[in-house]
Formats: structure tokens, sequence, C-alpha cells
């Protein structure tokens, strides 16, 4: 290794201050950073320095990514395949390279495209406010990916990464300084700047357009549940519906969605490593869980259609519920940063998550908008634990 | 009434370079030195001039704004030089050390028979009050304010931290004596602190005339801060005033024996320093003769005090006015490969107070932690990794 550092060295000085290519020194840093852990020691106050940095918590999460990605990439082959056939009942697991591959096709652009489009951009901000790249982006860039349903043409995921890094993310300072969660703003762009190219059951599955059977659609489990607020619901009641898409086949990933979001399986893989690690936070995660199924009770007890009446367990099976309660809700940085607050957080989004879903049709994917507006809300929610925490204070002063 | 107080959180990180309790003998230093940045927001008004001889006692400056509060030389000597920095600050006053180091007595002082406010006359008069100090602020104690108790901890939890049972061993006359001085200084009560997880010396479990204490934990349990947050917390207006346990003995040596004898015994330890053990000193030595011959590598960093709230120190510097210990450590000013030392890499010579390095899994492991800052500058992202080690109450939750 003395080999790199010696390149390091070497170049250091035409980056420095007054150097040739002193424009070009953030991105010196970003990759000379990333091969050494620079030479900066500890100048005031403590001495020494807990060994964890910002990168790697942020490759933790990447590792607890891939189990969903790798099934992702499995899963948009096998529905490509499905598309192809015009068959919905192929055997999921049969042809499994073949699937794999045809996965990649169309998965590993979308992750070109999302790291592209975000680290030129992140790039250009760091060599404008002289710093070197921030690590937050490397998980956003994996995430944009994994919620992005598997047809979306590359261009509209270009353009609505670089809507989230520069209106989300860049303007209010960069990484740790968002209010919106990067990755979903991605999406919720896309959501409302593309309603005809984002919804319906066009995009879910790649390949539709070439289906071998006229009149097959890339329907999704949730578009399904949906159409049961409509007047004309794909299924005739809830029993056709769990006929179709079984509740297993739903916590096994055996569904069309969004290409990470499908396996629940994968995506308790991710959250096991996420709370080992203590990264992702065990309190929201489990009380945006618990909202979403009290909430689902909750509009059972309402009833009135079939939509209502399902069981309220599914809900935490499909859509991208999962994958957001574990990747979504608990990010660090946007997430409530007090104890109390992560617990309320959490409940008041997941129960939100599903109200949404339910209750308004055109929106079945309502973890997004749950996620996001809760984002907005939760510096609020802090303020009122700590407020909590002052009133008690209070109240000592006034007894003794 | 005592309390027992059980705490779960708190951080103890585990440091090779734990002090042997062997009591190693040190020459006199050449210099002692008083250093008016150990005293927060004190700026110091010199009452000696370079090349004017002082005695043990005598007072060498006082604080410009609360001019009763008065600083005492530890040596007979000459002033060599008074240390400025920018703006001609004051940074330290030097004090060599001259043959003769006797003292003289002006005989034992009967406490009991003093009030509160004599005392307190007493000890500024004779340089003894800057061992009180005062929170919130931790600054030398305001004598204006009447304190609504006074906290002595009898442990110290940090990094690699002198034992004050060894320590403070056979000093029982002392250390009463002082807690004597304390209780005649407040209305309200002494809380004496001890560490729950251990038998505590007879020196502190048979103190008398204060609250005896016990706390479970975690560094920071041993923090005065903490204890006073969980025995008496301080409420807007109020002051309450701590002591370290070897500056008790100090007060109370000076009312048993009539002299300032402003000595300690300190912990030499780090992982750069070969057999670590204990030493008496002198407050305010130069470290050089006590150092001589025992740091093992040549890049590291001498602190005085311990490695999370010490203040860096050169090879030949001074004791802080406040310290109980030097560590010495490696500093890591040196690149880390990022699959080896890095990163990326397995991490089994890293501590982290998150497990994402494999060393959580060794609960007995101890590190040779460096100076280095392990990454560059970024925003904090909270994983909740503060809270963990943090033994106050922000919320219900925590």
């Amino acid at each position: 290794m003395k080999f790199l550092e010696n390149i390091v060295h070497k170049m250091e000085p035409k980056f420095a201050k007054g150097g040739k290519l002193e424009k070009w020194h953030p991105i010196f840093e970003s990759f000379a950073t990333l091969a050494f852990t620079p030479a900066h020691v500890t100048s005031k106050g403590t001495h020494i320095r807990d060994g964890v940095d910002l990168k790697r918590t942020m490759i933790m999460v990447i590792v607890a990514m891939i189990p969903c990605l790798l099934f992702g990439i499995y899963n948009t082959g096998h529905w490509e395949m499905v598309a192809a056939a015009g068959d919905r009942s192929l055997d999921f697991w049969s042809n499994g390279g073949e699937k794999f591959l045809l996965g990649l096709a169309v998965v590993l652009p979308l992750i070109i495209v999302s790291y592209g489009v975000g680290l030129t951009i992140e790039f250009i901000f760091g060599m404008k406010n002289g710093h070197s790249l921030h690590e937050g982006f490397l998980v956003s860039g994996m995430l944009i990916p994994l919620i992005m349903p598997a047809d979306v043409p590359l261009w509209m995921v270009g353009v609505a990464t670089a809507f989230a890094v520069i209106i989300g993310k860049e303007i209010f300072g960069g990484t740790g300084m968002n209010i919106l969660n990067v990755a979903l703003l991605t999406r919720a762009f896309l959501f409302f700047a593309y309603p005809t190219s984002m919804s319906g059951d066009k995009v879910w599955m790649a390949g539709t357009e070439n289906t071998a059977v006229d009149g097959f659609t890339g329907s999704t489990a949730l578009g399904d549940l949906a159409s049961f607020m409509s007047e004309k619901p794909v299924f005739e009641n809830l029993a056709e519906y769990t006929n179709n898409y079984s509740f297993m086949d739903s916590l096994m990933g055996y569904i069309p969605g969004s290409i990470g979001e499908t396996s629940v399986i994968a995506i308790l893989i991710g959250a096991l490593i996420l709370i080992a690690t203590g990264i992702g936070s065990l309190r929201i995660m489990a009380s945006f869980t618990i909202g979403g199924y009290l909430m689902g009770l909750m509009l059972n007890g309402i009833g009135g259609n079939d939509f209502l009446m399902l069981p309220a367990h599914f809900h935490l099976v499909i859509g991208g519920f999962a994958f957001g309660a574990v990747f979504m809700a608990t990010d660090p940085v946007t997430a409530s940063q007090t104890a109390t607050g992560k617990i309320l957080y959490g409940l008041i989004g997941g129960m939100l998550a599903i109200l949404i879903r339910v209750l308004n049709p055109a929106y079945p994917e309502g973890v997004m908008l749950a996620i996001l507006f809760m984002n907005v809300m939760a510096p609020i929610i802090d303020h009122y634990v700590v407020q909590s925490n002052i009133k008690r204070r209070l109240k000592r002063l006034k007894t003794t | 009434m005592s309390k027992t107080i059980k705490l779960k959180k708190g951080l103890d990180i585990r440091l090779v370079g734990v002090a042997n309790k062997v009591k190693a003998e040190v020459s006199l230093p050449k210099t002692v030195s008083i250093k008016p940045s150990d005293f927060h927001g004190m700026t110091p008004k010199m009452l000696v001039k370079e090349g004017e001889t002082v005695k043990v006692g005598s007072i060498v400056f006082q604080d410009k704004y609360k001019e009763s509060i008065k600083f005492a030389s530890p040596v007979n000597g000459v002033v060599k030089a008074i240390v400025r920095g920018e703006k001609r600050k004051i940074l330290e006053v030097l004090i060599g050390l001259t043959e003769n180091q006797e003292v003289e007595s002006i005989g034992a002082i009967d406490v009991n028979g003093m009030s509160g406010e004599d005392v307190k006359t007493k000890m500024l008069a004779v340089g003894l009050w800057p061992y009180m100090r005062q929170r919130p602020l931790d600054i030398v104690a305001d004598p204006k304010n009447a304190p609504k108790a006074i906290f002595v901890s009898a442990f110290d939890s940090s990094l690699l931290a002198p034992d004050f049972d060894f320590v403070l061993h056979g000093k029982n006359k002392e250390f009463q004596a002082g807690l004597d001085v304390l209780s005649k200084l407040t209305e309200g009560k002494v809380h004496l602190t001890l560490n729950g997880k251990l038998p505590a010396n007879s020196t502190f479990t048979d103190a008398k005339g204060v609250e005896i204490n016990k706390i479970y934990g975690k560094h920071p349990a041993g923090n005065v801060g903490t204890q006073i947050h969980h025995i008496d917390p301080v409420n807007k207006g109020e002051f309450v005033w701590v002591v370290n346990a070897q500056d008790v003995v100090n007060i109370g040596s000076y009312f048993l024996n009539g002299f300032y004898a402003a000595k300690k015994i300190i912990a030499i330890t780090g992982s750069e320093i070969k057999d670590p053990n204990y030493v008496e000193v002198i407050q305010g030595t130069n470290v050089s003769e006590i150092l001589s011959g025992r740091i093992t590598s040549d890049n590291v960093r001498v602190i005085s005090g311990n490695v999370l709230t010490g203040d860096k120190i050169d090879q030949d510097g001074h004791l802080g006015f406040y310290s109980n210990q030097i560590t010495v450590i490696p500093e890591g000013n040196q690149l880390k490969f990022v699959l080896t030392t890095g990163w990326m890499g397995l991490g089994f010579d890293k501590f982290s107070n998150s497990r994402l390095f494999p060393t959580f899994l060794f609960s007995k492991k101890r590190f040779r932690l460096d100076t280095n800052t392990n990454g560059e500058e970024r925003a904090f992202v909270m994983t909740g990794e503060l809270e963990k080690c943090s033994l106050l109450i922000f919320s219900r939750c925590n």
C-alpha cells in the first residue's frame, strides 16, 4: 500500500491551495479519502474518537440492501418473462439464471443512471462549496432504483434524481441537512410529474408491450386492491383476490411491484442487519409496523367494501410498506431524533400510510406520502418531546 | 437521606495502560507552573513579578474580577517566567524550585470553633479556594454564592483513571478534616458518592457528617455532574460546589498541619508508557522527570488528565491544576489504508460504541487507540450512539 500512499502524496501538492488543479481538490480529496482515512488528529476536547465514520455506516446500509437488490433483480426478470408469455402461472424458481440476467438488464441501467446523475451533482456542489463528496448519496443512489417500477424510462429517473438531490438535499446543505428523504422525493417527483407513466398497470413489469397475449396487464396486488374502491374492480370479492395473491406469495415476494419492495423476507434480512449494527432504529421499524397494523384493524372495524375488509396483516406485506418501514422511515437524518419522538413518528407514519393507501384510491402507494409527511413533521414531534422534558424540569423547580 | 442510583447506560472504553497499584518515587521537578487556563473563565491579575522569590503558599495571582480568589505557589522558588500569548494573555506562570523546600507551619486550626464565613475567609486568603468549583459552568466557586450542596465524588470512572481508594489509602484523618471544612461552607448537605460496584476504602466509608450515596454504572457515573443530576439537580438560580477527592485531602491537611501542601498522587497511564504506575508529585509539576525514559515510542501525545477531558501538553510540559493523571497515547497522524486499518477493514483493533466493528463482541479486549479522527468532518447523522452513553435523563424514553 506504500505504492498507493506515494501516489496520493505525490498528487497532493497539485491539488492543494495555489496548485495547478486547486479547483478539483474536492474530487481529489473524495477519492483520496476513499482509499485512505486522512491523517487528521484531534486538536481540542476529546483526544480519541470512535472508530466509525459515515463511510462505514453508509456501506453497512448498502450491505443491508443487497438481499432486496438481488431478489429484486430476479423478480424483475421473472415478471418480464411472465409478461412476454402472458401467463401469470409461470413457476417462480425455474429458469433462474435467465431470469436473473433479464432482470439485471433492467435494474443495472437504473442503478447506473441513479448514481451517475446523483454523484455528478454532488461533485459539482462539492467543488462549488469546497468540500469532498459526502457519503449520504451512496445510500440514496441505491435506494432509488429499488423503489422504481421496472419499466420506468431511464431519463425520468435521471430527471427525478437531479430534482431530489438539488431541491431536496443540496439547497439545504447536503448530507445530514436534508428535511425530506432523498430517495422518496425522487419517487414522489416521478409520481406527480409523470402520473400517466407512473401509475396504472403498465409500468410494473418490464416488457408488457411485447406480450404474447392480448389483454395481458401488468397489474400489481396493490393496484388490484385499489380497484375495489372504483366502480369496476379487477376482482369480484376479497376471496378471489387472496386466491390470486396469497399472503405467502406477498411475504416471499412472488408478486410484481417496485424492484426492491416485493420480498418481505429479503427486507427482513436487511432489517436484521440494520438492527444488529444499530444503524436502523428498531423503535421506528416496530412502531411503524404496529401503526400500520392498528390502522388496518380499525379499517376492518369500519368495513364497507372489500379493500377496507382486507385483513390487517396483508397490509404489512403488500406494496412498499415493509420497505418503507425498514429503509425509508428509519433514515436517521429525516426521522425524529428523540427516543420518544421516534415511537410517535413511526406510529403516526404507519397509520397514515395505510389510511392513505385504503381511503384514497388515486394514491395506493400511501407509504411514500406518509413518510414524506412525517419527515416534515419530525422536527415538530421532537420539539414537543423536548418541551415535555422542560416542563418536567420546571415542575421540579416548583416543588422544591 | 443517602441515595443508591443504578444506571444501565454509559460507556467504558477499555484502553491499554492501566496504572499498576505501585507508588514510585520521582525526584523534585525543576519547575512547576500555574496555568490560568485551568480555571475556566478566570482572568488573572499578577501579584508577583518575574524574578521575585515566592514561598509555599504565597499568593502568585488573583482573579481580576473576583479579587478575593487567590492562587498560591505550591513550592519555594523564584518566578522564572510569566509566559504570555496573543494579546498578552497570561498562559502560565513558571516557578523555578530552590534547594530549600522546607515549609513553616502556623499550627493546626480547629475548624469546629469557626463559623462558615471564617473558614471561607481563611481558605480564600491562603489560596485554598481554587479547589472549590461551582456548577453550573465549572468555574472556581464564587465566594458570594451560597451553594445548596457540595459534591465530592469518591471515584473516577473515566479512562485509565486513578483509583482513589488506592490514592487516598490511609488518609482518613485528612479526608475527614477536609469534609468538616466543606460542611462549614454550605447550609445544605455534603454529598460523597461511592462506586456501588466495588467495596470502597475506609477513607470514604468511615466519613462522617456527609451523605454517602452509591452509584452503579459505567462512565460517566463517576463524574460529579452525573451524580448531581441524579442526587440533587441544579435548578435555575441555584449553585452547587464540587471538590475533587484529592483536593479535599489537601484542604484537610492544611487545617490539620497548618501549611499549604499542594501534593497529589497521580497515575501515569496510557498505552505508550512502560510499567504504568502512580507517583506523588507537586501540583503543576513539570512532567519531564516523571516521563523520562518511560515513553515507548516516538510519535506520542502527552495528556494532562484523561483522554476524554484532558489537555494536550508537551513532553516537558506541566501538569494541570485539577489533573489526577497523565495519559500518553500514540498520535494518529498517518494515513490509514481503507482495507487494512481504514473504514472498510475488518477492524479488530478499532473501538466503536456502535456495532459496526466486530470488537463489540470482545467484552474484555483492551484497545490501543490513537488520536486520529477516523474520518473527516461531516454533519451529525444521529444513529443513537450519543444517547447510549449519556447518563442524564432528557426524556422519559431515554
